[in-house]
């Protein structure tokens, strides 16, 4: 038993485990917390396997931004308030067989032994060295260009960044339109209205709140 | 030399001639009192003809007379040029040409000098009646056909003639318009003639088919060289031939129009029912005798024929009492001897008889008509009498036609029918026992009409009182024959202004009786030119001799005229003018010695069942309505029944079987099908998008899952069939 | 003597448990914004895979795909929410069961 192989049981099993509370907790912010904690497993996930900017990125944007988000949501909407009557939806015997499906299709097709895992893990990464494009001359005399390691080991995230604005410069640049458009996005769809809302697509559980009506009011004062 | 363009003018003449006065008629139809350009023209035009003609028979026989004279004026039917008939002669094609030979002149002179008399008859006859320009007309066209007819050349010229007359018969019997019967009259003898014209056109397409010409020189030189090859197909052509002759000619079974053919004026009864219509048939049996005399079985029928019609309307005609009747009937029965002389080879002494029976027979017509027009219009004999007394000229005239048609010698019926006699007692006994009743009963009924006209006193101030008074009204026909018809006179009696009775008799002008003197002269001397050899003639007779080179010799045998003993021909004259004497004398002894007609009356009581088969013409116009007529009229109606039950039920069926199999069954079709269709598409339709409609639920969750089972599901096909 | 190390199968079932995990999230939550979380979280699974074969292979591009994926994750999980913000506006909830306005 390797150290690795500990510490992936237990992350694992954290992982797993808070993954299922995610999605069975009543409350919102409940599972908001649980995904968080999801979150952290999957960066040191990340980490053990040698990605170790991925897994900073991880932490940073998922549990520092998107879990923030939908955590302002989640206060926002006044979650604590609502009774929801159900938990689950009306689809809850399809989901748990398709979610059953699929798992057993995952255990089914992913096979020790298949992958041909090197011996040992001791190989670092490619990606950590450097490389030049030399001119070697061969033994027959003809000159090849050839990728030189220049034998300095970089750290996961200069190899990153390199492979990132080298041979995947565009897909950058788009994902970075990408947000730019998504935040235009989120910011246009989530303007306030000043029109009037519509009552009668108010259900009638809401319409027994007091707080409803009060809304309802300033929405229409506003 | 003939020449070829007064022989064109010949039948021009009268053509122009009726184109005037129709022209002329069509434009005033009721005639001016003034009618001297009528009767120049139409006088005019025969007159020029009837010289003209005179002219050509002048300067043919003083030609040489060596053969015929044929000229053709133009191809008439082209059609056939080129084809090659059956015997090696090339082309069928028809000219409009004349022929001139001694037949030809003998009926030439006839119908143009008889046609002129007749016609200056007629302007005397016809003075008070309206359409007197369109009754010229009507007979110079007349002439225009007849000539045609005795000229042509070929038989499709004849033909044209011979319809032609036909056509104006028509027009002329039916002169009075406006009178029923007078109608009917002229279509009976309309439809007659075509029946006779249905089997003539039969026998000229044979003689075109076996001959491949109709030309009269080309069919009879081909007959006469090469007898034997056509002696087979003679027959039928002859008889076919001869068909036509019996409409033309009244004979048995066609005769029935000739008297109903009385309801016409008389002068039309006189030029075309007696002198020249009628005797159509015989020139053309005359004309064709090579082909005749091919075939003895085809002469055979035309003498029994003959015989039989002479017998049969002589017996007829002993019984009739309207004058223009008896005269209808005289005229069958003398059509009857011409036949029967043609039948038993004595062609000559046909013709010879068509040209006494000309002079005598017109001249008794036009008597007859000048006793009408003298006695205001009647008719009827039994109200006729002692007109010797008003009438003397037209007394006189009629006596010598009545001499002359019983054959006594030497008047010129004695002759012709002698020969006739003669001719037949060679070939057949009882053709001739039969020739010899229709002469005994001629000469009884003739001199019965006579002594009943003109002996005696004038009966007209009171009707005998035959039990069976009228009889003509007794008889049933088709079309009743009225015996007081005013054939024309009826203008004239009122002219005269009163009534029948208190009318005495007159004379009639100069202008009829001038004609009937001319007539009654040449019935005198009109015989001799076929004077036999007994008194003083040639054997053969100068007539004979005259027409000989019309029968041409068959098969290099010579025609040959028969010639009897003297013993046998002495005897033979001896018995025609015992049987001549015979009939006159039992009509003197019944009309003329007892004037109150006792003795006559009791033997008509006596056989009063043979009198009223005679009278009533032995009821052959009543069988042929029930047969003919009736026969096509119930043939009509069965077919009307055809028509109205069955094809009409037949088009019903189909229109009641479309209705329902079309409309209901469409309609139908339309409702459950079609509708079904479209309708099913319809709710196929509907069913599938609430099929489909169920997977948009709205839910995303349920797209979710669905989603996500497709993808297991497609990836668990994909990864675990992969071989 | 070569020490046990998780399998890249191992990591590769893991990532299949938390897929099938967030997948079920998916589709049995009736509350939107729960349904995104697991959303994020199948997202997280397939991250895992990624970085396993990024690993196993030594090679870049799952990483940078990881990232592009994260990138993409974050703008998704914004505008996913500001709809959800706008649909509580408009209706008062966040229950899923009455988005089905489209329905037919």
């Amino acid at each position: 038993m390797s150290p690795e192989l500990l510490v992936f049981a237990i992350i694992g099993t954290v992982a797993v485990a808070a993954s299922i509370l995610v999605i069975s907790m009543r409350n919102p912010v409940h599972s908001a917390l649980f995904l968080l904690l999801t979150f952290l497993c999957v960066a040191v996930l990340f980490v053990m396997k040698g990605a170790e900017f991925v897994g900073a990125v991880q932490v940073l944007v998922y549990a520092g931004g998107i879990m923030v988000l939908f955590l302002f949501v989640v206060m926002l909407i006044n979650v604590h308030h609502l009774p929801d009557e159900k938990v689950l939806s009306n689809f809850w015997k399809g989901g748990f067989a398709v979610g059953l499906a699929v798992f057993i299709l995952f255990v089914t097709l992913v096979r020790p032994g298949v992958y041909h895992d090197p011996a040992s893990s001791d190989k670092p990464l490619r990606s950590t060295y450097t490389y030049r494009h030399r001119k070697v001359k061969n033994a027959d005399g003809t000159v090849t260009r050839k990728l030189i390691r220049r034998g300095k080991v970089v750290g996961n995230s200069e190899a990153v960044g390199m492979a990132l604005y080298t041979d995947y410069l565009v897909p950058f640049e788009v994902a970075s339109l990408f947000l730019l458009v998504a935040m235009i996005g989120a910011i246009v769809i989530g303007k306030r209205e000043l029109s009037a809302i519509e009552e009668e697509n108010i259900p009638a559980y809401m319409l027994e709140r007091s707080e409803t009506e009060h809304e309802v009011k300033e929405a229409m004062s506003a | 030399m003939v020449s070829a363009t007064i022989l064109l003018l010949i039948p021009l003449l009268p053509a122009l001639g009726a184109l005037i006065n129709g022209v002329r008629a069509a434009a005033n139809p009721v005639t001016h009192k003034n009618r001297t350009i009528t009767n120049a023209v139409a006088l005019g035009s025969t007159g020029l003809s009837a010289l003209l003609a005179a002219w050509t028979v002048i300067t043919y026989v003083g030609g040489g007379m060596s053969s015929a004279y044929q000229h053709a004026y133009y191809t008439w039917i082209p059609a056939g040029l080129g084809h090659v008939g059956a015997n090696g002669i090339a082309s069928f094609a028809v000219d409009f040409a004349f022929r001139i030979d001694t037949l030809s002149c003998t009926m030439l002179l006839i119908v143009t000098w008889i046609g002129f008399l007749i016609h200056v008859y007629a302007t005397g006859y016809m003075a008070h009646e309206e359409g007197y320009t369109r009754f010229f007309t009507y007979l110079n066209l007349f002439m225009f056909m007849m000539l045609l007819l005795v000229l042509g050349a070929n038989y499709m010229v004849m033909f044209v003639g011979w319809e032609g007359v036909g056509l104006c018969s028509y027009l002329l019997i039916g002169f009075y318009y406006d009178k029923n019967f007078a109608a009917d009259a002229g279509k009976k003898a309309f439809v007659a003639n075509r029946i006779g014209d249905f089997g003539f056109v039969l026998g000229i397409f044979l003689i075109f088919n076996t001959f491949g010409t109709a030309d009269y020189g080309k069919v009879f030189a081909l007959a006469s060289a090469n007898p034997a090859a056509y002696a087979g197909i003679a027959t039928t052509i002859c008889v076919l031939l001869f068909v036509g002759a019996c409409g033309k000619s009244a004979q048995i079974p066609l005769y029935v129009w000739l008297p109903d053919a009385m309801a016409g004026p008389t002068p039309v009864s006189a030029l075309i029912h007696a002198a020249t219509m009628v005797t159509a048939g015989v020139y053309m049996v005359v004309r064709s005798n090579v082909l005749f005399r091919l075939s003895p079985d085809a002469m055979l029928v035309v003498a029994v024929v003959g015989a039989v019609t002479a017998i049969f309307a002589a017996t007829i005609g002993i019984a009739q009492n309207d004058i223009k009747k008896v005269l209808a009937y005289s005229t069958v029965s003398q059509l009857g001897f011409m036949f029967l002389a043609a039948g038993v080879g004595a062609f000559t002494a046909a013709i010879f008889h068509v040209m006494t029976h000309a002079f005598f027979k017109a001249c008794l017509f036009l008597g007859a008509g000048s006793v009408i027009h003298g006695c205001g219009g009647e008719q009827d004999m039994r109200k006729m009498g002692g007109l010797r007394k008003y009438m003397p000229k037209t007394r006189m005239t009629m006596l010598i036609a009545c001499i002359a048609i019983a054959g006594f010698p030497p008047l010129a019926g004695f002759f012709s029918k002698d020969e006739i006699l003669a001719t037949t007692f060679e070939h057949h006994g009882f053709l001739y026992f039969l020739g010899m009743v229709a002469a005994t009963c001629t000469a009884f009924y003739m001199f019965r009409l006579y002594f009943m006209t003109f002996s005696g006193d004038y009966r007209a101030a009171h009707v005998e009182g035959h039990p069976e008074s009228e009889p003509e009204h007794a008889g049933h026909d088709v079309i009743p024959s009225h015996p007081h018809l005013d054939d024309g006179d009826i203008h004239s009696d009122k002219a005269h202004g009163h009534h029948v009775e208190a009318h005495d008799p007159h004379e009639s002008p100069w202008s009829m009786t001038g004609v009937l003197w001319v007539l009654a002269i040449l019935a005198v001397i009109g015989g001799f030119v076929g004077i036999p050899e007994m008194f003083g003639g040639a054997h053969p007779t100068i007539f004979q001799r005259w027409l000989s080179p019309v029968l041409l010799p068959l098969g290099g045998e010579r025609f040959e005229f028969p010639e009897a003993s003297r013993m046998q021909e002495a005897l033979l004259i001896l018995s025609s003018v015992a049987v001549a004497t015979l009939g006159w004398f039992i009509a003197f002894v019944l009309y003329k010695k007892d004037s109150a007609f006792a003795r006559a009356t009791r033997l008509r009581l006596r056989f009063a069942f043979l009198h009223r088969l005679l009278e009533n013409k032995y009821y052959v116009d009543e069988f042929y309505n029930f047969v003919f007529v009736g026969g096509t009229l119930a043939f009509s109606r069965a077919l009307s029944w055809f028509d109205a039950h069955i094809i009409d039920g037949i088009v019903n069926g189909v229109r009641h079987l479309t209705v329902i199999l079309f409309g209901h069954g469409s309609s139908l079709f339309d409702k459950y099908v079609v509708d079904g269709a479209v309708n099913g598409v319809g709710y196929s339709a509907r069913g599938g998008s609430r099929l489909f409609r169920k997977m948009q639920s709205g839910f995303v969750q349920n797209y979710a899952l669905v989603m996500a089972g497709g993808i297991v599901l497609v990836a668990a096909v994909y990864l675990f069939t992969k071989p | 003597m070569p020490e046990a190390i998780p399998s890249t199968a191992a990591y590769l079932m893991l990532s299949g448990t938390l897929f099938a995990i967030g997948l079920v999230g998916v589709i049995i939550r009736r509350n939107m914004i729960t349904v995104l979380m697991a959303v994020e979280l199948m997202m997280n699974a397939v991250n895992i895979n990624l970085v396993a074969f990024s690993h196993r292979f030594a090679s870049l591009e799952g990483q940078v795909f990881t990232i592009f994926i994260i990138t993409v994750a974050a703008g998704e999980a914004a505008v996913g929410l500001a709809i959800i913000i706008q649909l509580y506006r408009l209706k008062s909830t966040i229950n899923v069961d009455e988005a089905r306005s489209m329905n037919g």
